[in-house]
């Protein structure tokens, strides 16, 4: 445990916060801003950026240099941030129907580009704030206001979605596993090029109900129970893993980082930032 | 002979050339742009020119990107431009309706073609006149550009970022295909002889710092991302901490602060050429590389005996109402040539108020109006 | 039997029922049975056998408890 006084990065006064009673955001939020705080950033420093949805709202609860912009966007706007100044530390926070539907283009370009962003995507399954309508996330056969049979389709493995792309860094952790979560975060900061985060985050109010899980609680357990760390996944049969999350760190590798392979452009054109 | 030194910043270049050279002059720091037909000479210019003066350039994955990483960089302190035409120019508004409810200063350029959707990416239009004034959502404050020549393209391209600094409105420079690419002599201005705007920091500590205040000049100081300043900024309608609100009074009072700052600036922004005879009977409106066909047909047209004057905006929006009023006032009809179905003469009969009968002459086939479409209108005007 | 070694101060935890919704998850998951729901709010009962784990201040999404 960590003893790092994460209320010097809460505007207090925004609180409490919009979400649900039992919505894992809050949880994950304090994931960041304990790792955040353990590697020591400066809140002058550091920019958080959010796009449209639940998850987005963050950035007005976090005493840093915040931007909410539009749906799905984050990353690019984030992106101009970064290159305008590669001194900040840019962390972007978005949900699987920001990032990985409207804003689907974006997400797998920065990876490849490999841009120095450390962004963490909740993923609660669902559009939470548009009152639950079915996400690039949604399990096949769970309902959802717009999946009134239950969902047809087939989920996004988005963590595997930015490895493909590739992304320096990816982890998965869930809201419960709050105090490792905060660690994969950590380890994405720190890391030179983009780092995703994928954090499962229940949604007890609008996916939840909807899917017979009648509390918070009970969703929390079913991220406990199916939760299975990236070792022993390793030694699981596709079949076996079909309804877990895969939890740790999946990718870490080294790789040419966008802004400091421009800096090396600028430099050998002679031209001076 | 005598040999003559060779002034380097005489040079024969293409209206898109000259928009990326005088962006440069103007302090572009920022780029980012996706590639399109008639446009794409802008950003490949860009490309090379920006690292070697430390600025930076990006092609993102599509136009949406583009205006995002454009509003992101000039939070963060860069004076930023994309680069678009009509289809890209359709995909960027969400981000522009976004950059004018936050005040973030920018310049968006459009080398207008044909449309409407792919349209004629090789051809002229002045297709999107009212895309640039209204083509994001909501009520908002925009600025609008219009050259007419390369030479002008450097002077409004600079201009733009003068605005949009100063002001905190998106400003857009619309050019047109013909514009974009025709080849001519120009002189390059010196950077170091450029002086524009530069957007007001604040004058005040942190703690005292509102990002959306309520100013007797009802521009607020800007801060940059990383400078102390940790202010919020969102897309959400705000009130003077930057922060959402439901507040019915500080809403209205925060969007009339944005859009009044076009009315009470408006003869700071517009810009209007004028020619032409005191006592014309006919008056002819026109903008872009049509100003040019119609100031030739003014021309002919006096040659014959018609008395003519000219007025051609240099600024289309805010639209120069007052002077086209004055001009309806003076003459009986006003030809409007545009390479558009009557975009433009809509806003000019709003503007006369009956003074006057608005004459369109119209071109939508990706070809320009020639000199002679537009006398043969003002010969046939004043019978 | 306290969990709090005899040179220690006992641990103080701080609920902040303004901002408590009363979702349950920092007394379903006290590894030691310290909380308990009370008019919808958490409140501590057993503050004796908290071993300042800060599983529920991890866990509480809404900054609404505090160990220390």
């Amino acid at each position: 445990m960590d003893n790092f006084d994460y209320t010097t990065f809460l505007r207090e006064k925004k609180f409490p916060l919009i979400w649900c009673a039992g919505c894992g955001h809050g949880i994950i939020m304090k994931a960041i801003l304990r790792a955040v705080g353990r590697v020591g950033w400066d809140q002058n420093d550091t920019v958080m950026v959010s796009g449209i949805g639940c998850s987005s709202r963050m950035p007005g609860y976090v005493d840093m240099n915040t931007l909410h912009t539009t749906h799905g966007r984050a990353i690019p706007f984030a992106t101009g941030v970064k290159m305008a100044n590669p001194d900040l530390h840019v962390i972007v926070i978005t949900g699987d129907g920001d990032a990985t539907a409207i804003g689907g283009n974006h997400f797998i370009h920065a990876a490849r580009r490999n841009i120095d962003l450390t962004v963490v995507l909740l993923n609660n399954t669902i559009y939470g704030m548009t009152g639950g309508q079915v996400s690039p996330t949604t399990p096949r056969g769970k309902k959802a206001s717009t999946a009134s049979f239950g969902n047809v389709e087939a989920p996004f493995n988005i963590s595997g979605l930015a490895q493909a792309a590739g992304a320096s860094f990816v982890a998965r952790g869930t809201a419960y596993g709050a105090v490792q979560l905060s660690k994969y975060i950590e380890k994405g900061l720190l890391k030179k090029g983009l780092s995703v985060i994928e954090a499962m985050s229940p949604c007890p109010t609008v996916f939840g109900r909807r899917n017979k899980m009648k509390s918070p609680v009970e969703m929390y357990d079913e991220l406990r129970d199916q939760s299975v760390p990236v070792k022993k996944a390793a030694t699981m049969s596709e079949v076996e893993l079909e309804d877990k999350i895969v939890t740790g760190v999946l990718t870490d590798v080294d790789k040419p980082e966008y802004t400091a392979e421009y800096a090396k452009l600028i430099a050998k054109l002679g031209g001076s930032a | 002979m005598p040999v003559t030194k060779r002034n380097p910043r005489v040079r024969v270049m293409t209206g898109n050339e000259a928009c990326a050279e005088a962006a440069l002059a103007a302090g572009l720091k920022f780029f980012g742009g996706y590639p399109i037909t008639p446009s794409s000479e802008i950003a490949e210019e860009l490309s090379t020119k920006l690292p070697a003066s430390g600025g930076k350039f990006i092609q993102m994955e599509d136009e949406i990107a583009a205006m995002g990483s454009v509003i992101g960089a000039s939070l963060a302190g860069a004076k930023s431009m994309t680069a678009t035409s009509g289809p890209g120019f359709s995909l960027k508004q969400e981000n522009i309706g976004y950059a004018c409810l936050t005040e973030v200063p920018c310049v968006i350029v459009n080398v207008m073609r044909g449309g409407p959707s792919t349209g004629l990416p090789t051809m002229p239009q002045q297709s999107d006149v009212m895309q640039a004034r209204w083509g994001t959502h909501g009520d908002h404050p925009i600025i609008v550009l219009v050259p007419q020549s390369v030479a002008e393209t450097v002077e409004l391209t600079i201009r733009a970022f003068h605005l949009t600094e100063k002001y905190r409105i998106p400003v857009i420079l619309l050019m047109d295909e013909t514009v974009g690419h025709i080849s001519e002599k120009i002189t390059l201005p010196d950077p170091a002889e450029v002086k524009i705007y530069e957007r007001q920091k604040p004058t005040v500590s942190p703690d005292e710092y509102l990002p959306y205040k309520h100013t007797e000049s009802d521009i607020p100081e800007m801060a940059s991302f990383g400078t102390g300043y940790r202010f919020h900024v969102t897309g959400l309608c705000h009130d003077q901490t930057g922060f959402p609100t439901n507040d019915p009074v500080e809403i209205e009072k925060q969007m009339l602060r944005i859009n009044r700052k076009l009315e009470r600036y408006r003869d700071d922004i517009i810009e209007v050429e004028t020619a032409g005879d005191a006592d014309a009977e006919i008056g002819v409106f026109a903008y872009g590389s049509t100003a040019r066909s119609a100031k030739r047909a003014m021309l002919m047209a006096q040659e014959k005996g018609i008395k003519v004057s000219f007025l051609r905006p240099r600024t289309m929006w805010p639209f120069p109402d007052r002077e086209v009023l004055a001009m309806g006032e003076a003459v009986k009809k006003i030809v409007v040539p545009e390479m558009n179905l009557g975009q433009v003469a809509h806003e000019i009969e709003w503007a006369v108020r009956g003074k006057a009968e608005v004459v369109k002459v119209n071109k939508i086939n990706g070809e320009p109006i020639s000199p002679i479409e537009i006398l043969a209108a003002i010969e046939k005007a004043v019978q | 039997m306290s969990k709090t070694k005899d040179n220690e101060a006992p641990p103080v935890i701080e609920i902040n029922a303004e901002w408590c919704k009363g979702c349950s998850i920092c007394i379903e998951y006290c590894p030691q049975d310290v909380l308990a729901l009370e008019n919808g709010i958490a409140v501590v009962v057993n503050l004796d056998d908290c071993n300042r784990c800060q599983l529920c201040d991890y866990r509480c999404p809404d900054y609404a408890i505090t160990v220390k």
